[in-house]
């Protein structure tokens, strides 16, 4: 079992090793407590350490084919000129989305030892997250349209039955069944465009669909419900609502996977529109399409931020609002692609800014969810209107909010401003109005966290909050993970950028790449 | 749920094997006839379905507890993902048992033919793995379902 | 326009599916609506494959001649066997909201703006 052999069968094994782990869940629970969260720890440890394993061979030597049931490297049989079978094609930008999910759920994992201690049925909360994983990797890997859809529902399915986890609180199932809704009606318009491109070009792998690709009428109609689908399940501007209704009612851990989840949403509407049609499609009413989207959640998301009284829905309204950075970005640098001259100029980095800025979106927000989770569980309330004074008892959990409210508005030594930074520079080149929309909501998102980190945790100590202290240690140790995970990708942005973030976006924008590494091996 | 009359309850009883043979009929020769996993398994479970209906859900639970038929679900799944594990020399579900002549073993007849049952490799060990987990999976969603039921008996005012 | 019929249906049940998941008030019958836009889907899909005169891709005694395309009837079972999954989850959400709020209609929830 060579690293060479461990290598070639990875992206087989990140989805089969949770897979496995996840279903020996309701056999081992008789054994007790420990070796339950022992086996989860340890999946999700050696899932990460395969995925850094994967990255680091993927950015170095180019993308990889998975070719499941037949031997290794045979995505094209003998005699045929279509691939038949289902394929998972790992580039640079599946990859820099699997570090994101790996990382993020290591944290979930550590922080829930303690956090959900006191409920029951366990074995079943295990099981639905490491599900969850099998999704989200599912996703990224995949190479196949209705594959991607599969893997979407299983998402949606294990999210769905988390968020409702917490069955004796009155708002919990109401929160899962509006996220349900949502959900299975975004993947049944998923599921009708790859009706509609199967029926036209017979085929569903999505390189063979891109080199058939003619942009007539139908294709149009596919193009638009694909849109609309992933927009829905980011939770930009029209069908935002389900956000912080299922983001607050769910336990502090899921939430921060529910937020990777929404990443990956938002990168399978990358994938569609960089390389299932690219440079064939309209570039400029496509491009225009996502910065009209971006900015109407960038500015909806803070403005309803502000009032709020839960901590929780005012830090996911303030997670719409973060999705709008990188659907501007991405959009500047796609409807670039009609003019080459100036996308070398400032679009590549454009589209550069976007992808670093969902990699610091999963870490500052995960580090707000984690310390919300962690007032929640000495507490036992979520409205600011009732906390006071707690940075006296509570000095770590004060100091990595702290943290995180000036990595989510940009400020200059965290990784909100290195990112923010460099979309503002480049949309500014587009079109100034953007960015200085952009940049109010910034300091709008100030105002609303310092309302929140005053309300919170300055202030007199209230006697009702005598006997407060602070949290566990796996608890600590999961914001502590989260917090200098900021603090690095702040203080070195440019090791970030050259190292993971260029390769990625070289291999999201190379459309004939993707193509050729796929069907000419 | 209460239990129905007695003519429906032996009406039931005679008709349960008939649909429990129907349904293994279906899962095991998914790999010849239009059928499978899911489909025989989807049977099966509507026969249990069936008892369940008749005889009420309190006595049913008190025959099949949900717990067992979490164990069921679980092996039916863990089975699924062995046999996949199984092919990893060369690929993640390789079917190394097709054409080799052992179990499952022979190479399929050319053209049109009645159907040879021991063909196949793989393919009939997995039918079998998913249509043990969908008799326990739908049959513990209906049985849980079940006993929810009574909230609605008492006009749903419940202080839990 | 014969064979335009069955494409006729699908957009048929997927107005009747949306127009029941918007202007219904009881969550059943939302959850109903969302059921038959599945089955409006699913209905497209399998339409897809048909070739007319053709027989049913089965080798057991099948006579020669053209077979409609297998795949998409692929597909669409494992549309189906999602749809069971989702509604099982959605009915069971709707029974703990009732057990928690006593009604089923859905001007009257729990989370505010």
């Amino acid at each position: 079992m060579s690293i060479d052999w461990l290598l070639i069968h990875s992206p087989a094994l990140i989805i089969a090793i949770p897979l496995f782990a996840a279903f020996t869940m309701p056999l081992i629970k008789k054994l007790g407590n420990k070796t339950r969260n022992g086996v989860a720890f340890a999946t999700v440890l050696l899932i990460e350490i395969l995925v850094i394993m994967l990255a680091k061979d993927v950015f170095a030597s180019g993308a990889r084919s998975y070719v499941f049931g037949a031997e290794p490297g045979l995505t094209l049989p003998s005699g045929y000129i279509v691939p038949i079978r289902i394929l998972f094609h790992v580039d640079g930008m599946s990859a820099f989305m699997a570090i994101i999910s790996a990382t993020i759920a290591l944290v979930a994992v550590i922080y829930s030892l303690k956090f959900m201690e006191k409920e029951t049925a366990l074995d079943r909360y295990y099981l639905l997250l490491l599900l969850m994983m099998v999704g989200m990797f599912g996703m990224e890997f995949t190479a196949d349209l209705f594959n991607m859809f599969v893997f979407l529902e299983v998402l949606s399915i294990a999210s769905c039955g988390l968020v409702a986890y917490r069955i004796h609180l009155a708002d919990a199932p109401e929160g899962a069944l509006k996220f349900m809704v949502i959900s299975s009606i975004g993947a049944l318009m998923v599921l009708l465009a790859t009706g509609f491109l199967y029926g036209q070009y017979d085929a569903l792998n999505i390189a063979q669909l891109a080199k058939e690709l003619q942009f007539n009428f139908i294709d149009k109609i596919a193009l638009v419900l694909l849109l609309g689908a992933f927009a829905m399940k980011c939770g930009s501007f029209p069908m935002h609502q389900w956000v912080p209704d299922t983001y607050s009612v769910a336990p502090a851990p899921i939430s921060i996977l529910l937020v990777v989840s929404t990443q990956v949403s938002l990168y399978a509407l990358f994938r569609v529109v960089f390389t299932l049609y690219g440079i064939s499609s309209n570039v400029v009413v496509v491009g225009w399409y996502l910065i009209v989207l971006g900015l109407s959640t960038l500015f909806i998301g803070v403005t309803m931020a502000i009032p709020q009284k839960d901590i929780k829905r005012l830090i996911s309204y303030l997670g719409v609002s973060q999705i709008g950075y990188m659907l501007i970005a991405v959009g500047v640098g796609f409807s670039l692609f009609a003019n080459p001259v100036e996308f070398e100029i400032y679009g590549f980095r454009a589209i550069e800014g976007g992808i670093f800025q969902l990699i610091n979106d999963s870490m500052y927000m995960g580090l707000l969810f984690l310390v919300s989770g962690a007032l929640y569980y000495r507490i036992g309330t979520r409205n600011l209107d009732s906390m006071g004074g707690l940075a006296r008892p509570m000095k770590v959990t004060s100091i990595c909010f702290l943290i995180g409210s000036l990595a989510i508005a940009g400020i200059p030594p965290f990784n909100g401003f290195a990112s923010k930074f460099m979309i503002y520079e480049t949309v500014y080149r587009f079109n100034p109005i953007i960015s200085i929309v952009a940049m109010l909501v910034s300091v709008l998102t100030l105002a609303a966290m310092f309302r929140a980190f005053s309300a919170a945790f300055m202030g007199p100590s209230l006697p009702e909050f005598k006997e407060v202290r602070e949290v566990p240690k796996s608890m600590i140790l999961g914001m502590v993970i989260l917090a200098s995970i900021v603090v690095f990708f702040g203080l070195f942005p440019s090791l970030i950028v050259d190292n993971l973030v260029e390769p990625a976006v070289r291999a999201l924008i190379s459309r004939p790449s993707y193509i050729i590494s796929l069907l000419g091996g | 749920m209460s239990e129905m009359s007695k003519i429906v309850r032996s009406i039931s009883n005679l008709l349960l094997p008939f649909i429990l043979i129907y349904g293994f009929y279906i899962i095991l020769h998914g790999h010849l006839t239009p059928g499978g996993g899911f489909q025989g398994g989807a049977v099966v479970a509507s026969g249990l379905v069936m008892v369940l209906v008749a005889y009420g859900s309190e006595r049913f639970a008190s025959w099949v507890k949900e717990k067992h038929l979490s164990v069921l679900e679980s092996i039916g799944a863990l089975g699924f993902i062995s046999l996949a594990f199984l092919g990893l020399s060369t690929a993640f579900f390789y079917n190394f048992l097709a054409g080799k002549g052992g179990l499952f073993g022979d190479i399929p007849p050319e053209g049109s033919n009645p159907g040879a049952l021991n063909t196949a490799g793989t393919l009939p060990l997995m039918n079998l793995a998913v249509g043990l987990k969908v008799i326990a999976g739908l049959a513990s969603i209906v049985l849980v379902m079940g006993l929810a039921s009574h909230y609605f008996k008492q006009g749903g005012e419940n202080d839990t | 326009m014969i064979h335009n019929i069955p494409y006729l249906a699908v957009v048929a049940l997927v107005a009747i599916g949306f127009w029941a998941m918007i202007f219904r008030k009881n969550l059943i019958k939302v959850i109903i609506g969302i059921a038959i836009i599945e089955s409006g889907v699913n209905f497209f899909l399998v339409a897809l494959g048909y070739r007319s005169g053709a027989y049913a891709p089965i080798y057991t005694h099948a006579p020669s001649g053209q077979m409609v395309l297998p795949v998409p009837q692929a597909l669409t079972l494992t549309s189906i066997v999602i749809g069971v999954a989702v509604l099982a989850l959605m009915l069971s959400l709707a029974v703990q909201i009732y057990k928690k709020q006593g009604t089923l209609d859905t001007r009257k929830g729990v989370l505010k703006k």
